[in-house]
């Protein structure tokens, strides 16, 4: 952290130029200090990571060196060249691009600067990318996908050229995904055009500044790092858990309990956030507050599967203070500005303390004042969790997940990437890529593997030597070998994978749509979603109340369907796991009587009723019970791990209890629990030991058991899926036509079989295994569990359910039961054919 | 799944289905064996489909065609056929078989030795495989049985075709499975893809449209190790 009296000498100084502290002084304000220091390390040269709470400038401090440069030069002549690029600017977001164009134009307008400032996103039109490639503004704005397509283009290096500094607005959210690991080698590539390049990072707080720092600068020297300023305070937030006089569910993410509590709070503020974690929440949050809304205030609905302009609408709307309330996901949780809210109020547990202190920093954008959230808890447990949060946002702990290495896949792209821009020798190029942070550690023979994979596939069965796209010539360079090759890049840059999803379109009551074209689109719904509704099944979408009608090419017909008795839509996206510091939060509270105090009475009740009925695990214990109901006998483990890695779990488990003969028939799992069951007593066998639980939880079953289940699990399959597209093995698009159809395409799933059967090793299956085990699967923090809990394992045999367990005995039921029973659901449904035709040849 | 040689001799009554009169073992692995016959039906082998998308820039993995043929060895061995009969689309393109590696070309021939070795035209593949041995015809009538690669549009009783790669998919208890199957209403049947990199088109899609009988229509879903009769009541779209 930055000492005071060094930032005193560090300002002095600083040379801000004269149209600057006139219009600080027109305006009454003052420069902030880390504006001024940023400005100071820029001016030395340096690259620097600013990490500053939302409302203390961030975006200008970002844009100060550029800004004070341009007041400096000498204007363009007619007639002179035009100017290349001088700041590359790059967000996560299309919209917060567009924002930054709109908040710092009126600046550079009063300062009166010479700057021409643009956008380049995806929406941007041809004709007008075609004139930034000839008269390049002085700043450009733009998206890490944006980046590689400039990057892998014929001109690059001289479209770069007078570059001198690129601003990352949001960093903590880029660096965290794939998109991070394309970003980090297209500025590797960047400083290679542009030696000197600066670099300067904006982000929230992180729990280590110091893994920001190393990303934003060359690698080579290692460990080398940005300069680090970080303001920090801000008044305290004003955080409250809703200390509901309603019953606190057991299970259900809902909230419903609380709606009338919920709308007396929007009432009282003058514009309210409602946050929530998944889509299919914010449609029932938003269907409940519209029942009780008698006075009709304006509260709308923002998620990421809305149509465009209809998400437009809203944010247009709540920036000019036309709204009461929001309800909304992820999608609003990076910094665009929102007009006045004053108060956030977080519907579930917010899953992480770091992503609650973002949410919460969405309220009272000026950091002097204290900002204002209300948690509502959906169940029990994730009062716990609330609690558990709160606490930590107070202490300012931080549990921002650690960078992982950069994925081969992403790797396989930019190489192709390169080449499609110019000739590379593979010695100069593996020395840009190490020198980008996510590829530090990266070695020599897997870089190799990766340009081989590029090449020809990479498969030991060399077959495809005369399709190679790219070829080694005389010269030692790697060339693309025809033009083709560079325009299918281009049509499928970029890591963002969409999941295969129809628009959702209105017609008529009864119609399939096949008549009439329809009416207008709502948005975007998952085809996994959509393939277990059938015809007239309702459900909420858009804040509606609809009907599924049909589907039709890549469209999915809906009607208008009164009343409420809807089906919710499941989505895929927008769920996060509890984090490792919360879950380690909640398992020291239940070890701590004392604080159960700050909890609901409710709630402390139910604690106590369990600390009676069975035991509370201590802080570092796995706690298990074994009890039976009806004709079942159920395991109920309470690792605290989260959703994911608690799925891996019970598959793995199954699979050896299946083999211990306990005859297991599905599990279920939330954020906190896991619960199995059988029809054999596994109270009984543990106790026996045959077998015992400590070598049914033995680590050892991240070994065989792990591989074997990797052979057919969907979603190792739907992970391959994505490093497939991301590495350019099957294309997202193709020249000239949109694919569609299951037929047309080869199906990675297929693929994946072949490839696991016949290559094991294979490059692409390597990076697939090393994504699962940081992402759908979680195998790794699985891995930490069960190092952790060796020797600590309490088990209780119990004659009947314990309040602890309740709540997961409750989800039974309402979640997806896991298994592979896919086998045994065809078996049912054949059986019904044979009750109803008789068994035997069934010529019909 | 453990077939030995006997396999043939060990089909129970229960596991055949009829068509036009002939009886038939819609093999959980995707073939159709007519033991009184012994003839054995594969549909949509798509050898090469791989190195034909490497030609155009997607290098999948160059192992189907020995991934496929692997299979075919396995059924050929089970069942013995004295006659092979395959339904067309067995190359994914006309070059297919020119470009194959010699490896697998060797595997094939001597899948093809012994026996009467039919290759129906196909869209992919309207000429005869170069090189290869076999009979290529348009069309082959056995009995009261019509093989051909496309089903008619006038309805032919006994008819075996496949070009469509059906699969079924049914909900059960919440959830979703959808396997490659025959789909079949005791006059004509349409076979599975057989082939490693085919995928399937949904029985219900447009594309079989007036093909089937809907009253009578049955799938036999792939299984791990059988075949599970689905009727067409059952069944949902997509």
């Amino acid at each position: 952290m930055t000492e005071q009296p060094r930032l005193a000498e560090q300002n002095a100084a600083v040379v801000l130029p004269e149209p600057f502290v006139r219009w600080f002084a027109e305006k009454g304000w003052a420069p902030r200090a880390h504006q001024l220091e940023l400005l100071a390390r820029a001016q030395a040269g340096q690259s620097v990571l600013l990490i500053a709470p939302t409302g203390a400038g961030k975006t200008l401090a970002g844009f100060m060196p550029s800004l004070t440069e341009f007041a400096n030069r000498p204007r363009r002549k007619p007639g002179q060249a035009h100017r290349g690029i001088h700041t590359l600017y790059i967000s996560p977001l299309k919209a917060l691009a567009v924002d930054i164009e709109r908040n710092l134009g009126k600046p550079v307008e009063e300062i009166g600067l010479p700057v021409t400032i643009e956008t380049r996103t995806g929406d941007t039109p041809s004709h007008k990318r075609h004139r930034q490639k000839l008269a390049p503004p002085d700043i450009l704005l733009t998206t890490p996908e944006q980046l590689a397509l400039l990057i892998a283009a014929g001109d690059a290096r001289r479209f770069f050229e007078d570059l001198r500094y690129v601003v990352l607005d949001e960093l903590h959210s880029l660096v965290t995904s794939k998109r991070g690991h394309l970003l980090a080698l297209g500025l590797a590539r960047l400083r290679n055009f542009v030696p000197g390049l600066q670099t300067i990072g904006l982000s929230a707080t992180v729990a280590e500044p110091d893994e920001l720092r190393r990303w934003l600068v060359s690698q080579n020297p290692p460990d080398d790092m940005a300069e680090l300023i970080v303001v920090t305070g801000g008044a305290k937030p004003e955080i409250s858990i809703l200390d509901s006089e309603e019953h606190v569910p057991w299970a259900g993410h809902s909230a419903r309990y609380a709606t009338p509590e919920i709308y007396r709070e929007i009432k009282r503020h003058k514009t309210t956030l409602l946050f929530v974690n998944t889509r299919s929440q914010a449609e029932l949050l938003f269907q409940e507050l519209w029942r009780v809304n008698e006075d009709t205030l304006p509260i709308a609905l923002h998620h990421g599967s809305l149509d465009v302009a209809q998400r437009r609408r809203v944010e247009k709307a709540m920036g000019e203070n036309a709204l009461r309330a929001i309800v909304a996901t992820s999608t609003l949780d990076l910094g665009i500005d929102w007009g006045d809210v004053d108060l956030v109020v977080h519907v579930g547990a917010p899953k992480g303390a770091s992503r609650l202190a973002q949410r919460i920093g969405r309220a009272n954008h000026r950091m002097d004042e204290p900002s204002k959230a209300i948690l509502i808890p959906a169940n029990r447990f994730e009062v716990l969790e609330c609690r558990a949060a709160l606490d930590a946002n107070y202490l300012g702990a931080q549990d921002t997940p650690p960078l992982v290495d950069g994925g081969l896949d992403v790797l396989a792209q930019h190489v192709l990437g390169c080449a499609c821009g110019a000739p590379f020798h593979a010695d100069a190029l593996f020395e840009e890529v190490r020198s980008a942070a996510p590829y530090a550690s990266l070695d020599r023979p897997t870089f190799d593997r990766v340009i081989d994979f590029v090449a020809t596939g990479g498969y030991a069965l060399k077959n495809y030597e005369r399709y190679a796209r790219i070829r080694l010539n005389k010269d030692g360079m790697w060339r693309v070998s025809n033009p083709r090759v560079a325009q299918q890049y281009r049509l499928n840059v970029g890591t963002i994978i969409e999941v295969p999803a129809l628009n959702v379109r209105y017609v008529q009551a009864g119609s399939k749509g096949s008549a009439s074209r329809g009416g207008r689109v709502l948005g975007k719904i998952e085809e996994a979603f959509l393939e277990t509704l059938t015809h007239g099944d309702t459900f909420m979408f858009a804040g509606k109340v609809l009907r599924f009608e049909g589907i039709r090419e890549n469209e999915c017909f809906v009607s208008n369907a009164p009343g409420s008795d809807a089906k919710v839509p499941y989505y895929g996206g927008g769920k996060f796991p509890l984090s490792t510091y919360l879950a380690e939060q909640v398992r020291a509270m239940l070890d701590d009587p004392q604080r159960w105090k700050k909890l609901p009475e409710q709630v402390a009740d139910w604690l106590r009723f369990q600390a009676d009925k069975s035991v509370l695990p201590k802080r570092d214990d796995l706690l298990i019970e074994t009890f039976p109901r009806g004709n079942r006998h159920y395991l109920v483990a309470y690792p605290f791990e989260g959703r994911l890695a608690h799925q891996t779990l019970g598959m793995l488990l199954t699979r050896r209890l299946d083999r211990a003969g306990a005859r297991p028939l599905g599990f279920v799992a939330t954020d906190y629990a896991l619960a199995i069951w059988s029809l054999a007593d596994m109270g009984m066998m543990f106790r026996a030991k045959t077998p015992s639980l400590p070598t049914l939880f033995d680590q050892d079953m991240l070994g065989d058991d792990l591989e074997a289940w990797f052979a057919d699990s969907w979603l190792l399959k739907r992970t391959f899926r994505n490093c497939a597209l991301i590495s350019g093995l099957i294309e997202k698009r193709h020249p000239g036509k949109e694919k569609s159809g299951r037929q047309v395409t080869v199906s990675t799933d297929l693929v994946y079989d072949v490839l696991r059967s016949h290559e094991p090793d294979h490059i692409l299956l390597q990076a697939t295994r090393a994504d699962a085990a940081t992402g759908l699967l979680d195998v790794s923090r699985l891995a930490e569990m069960l190092s952790r809990i060796k020797g600590r394992i309490v088990h209780k045999n119990l004659e009947q359910i314990s309040p602890l367990a309740v709540p997961i005995m409750l989800e039974i039921g309402k979640m997806p039961v896991h298994g592979e029973a896919d086998e045994t659901l065809l078996m049912d449904a054949a059986t019904l054919v044979e009750e109803a035709m008789g068994p035997g040849m069934s010529e019909a | 799944m453990n077939f030995s040689l006997t396999r043939a001799s060990l089909i129970a009554e229960a596991d055949l289905v009829g068509i036009a009169g002939e009886r038939a073992v819609c093999d959980p692995r995707g073939v159709l064996y007519f033991p009184d016959l012994r003839l054995l039906a594969v549909s949509d082998l798509h050898l090469e489909k791989g190195s034909s998308f490497a030609r155009r820039g997607a290098l999948i993995p160059p192992y189907d065609t020995g991934a496929t043929l692997l299979r075919l060895q396995a059924v050929i061995a089970d069942y013995q056929p004295a006659i092979v009969i395959s339904l067309g689309d067995s190359f994914h393109d006309g070059g297919g078989a020119a470009r194959m590696h010699e490896s697998f070309r060797e595997r094939l021939e001597s899948l093809i030795a012994g026996r009467d070795w039919f290759w129906i035209a196909g869209n992919h593949d309207p000429d005869a495989p170069a090189d290869l041995p076999g009979e290529t015809v348009r069309e082959l009538a056995i009995g009261s049985l019509l093989f051909r690669h496309e089903p008619s549009k006038v309805r032919v009783e006994g008819e075996i075709s496949g070009h469509l790669h059906p699969c079924a998919r049914i909900v059960q208890q919440g959830r979703s499975v959808r396997r490659r199957c025959f789909a079949a209403d005791g006059g004509r049947m349409i076979m599975p893809a057989f082939g490693a990199y085919t995928g399937s088109l949904n029985v219900l899609d447009r594309a079989y449209a007036g093909l089937f009988r809907r009253e009578t229509l049955m799938a036999y879903m792939l299984g791990a190790e059988r075949t599970f009769a689905i009727a067409g009541s059952m069944l949902r779209p997509g």
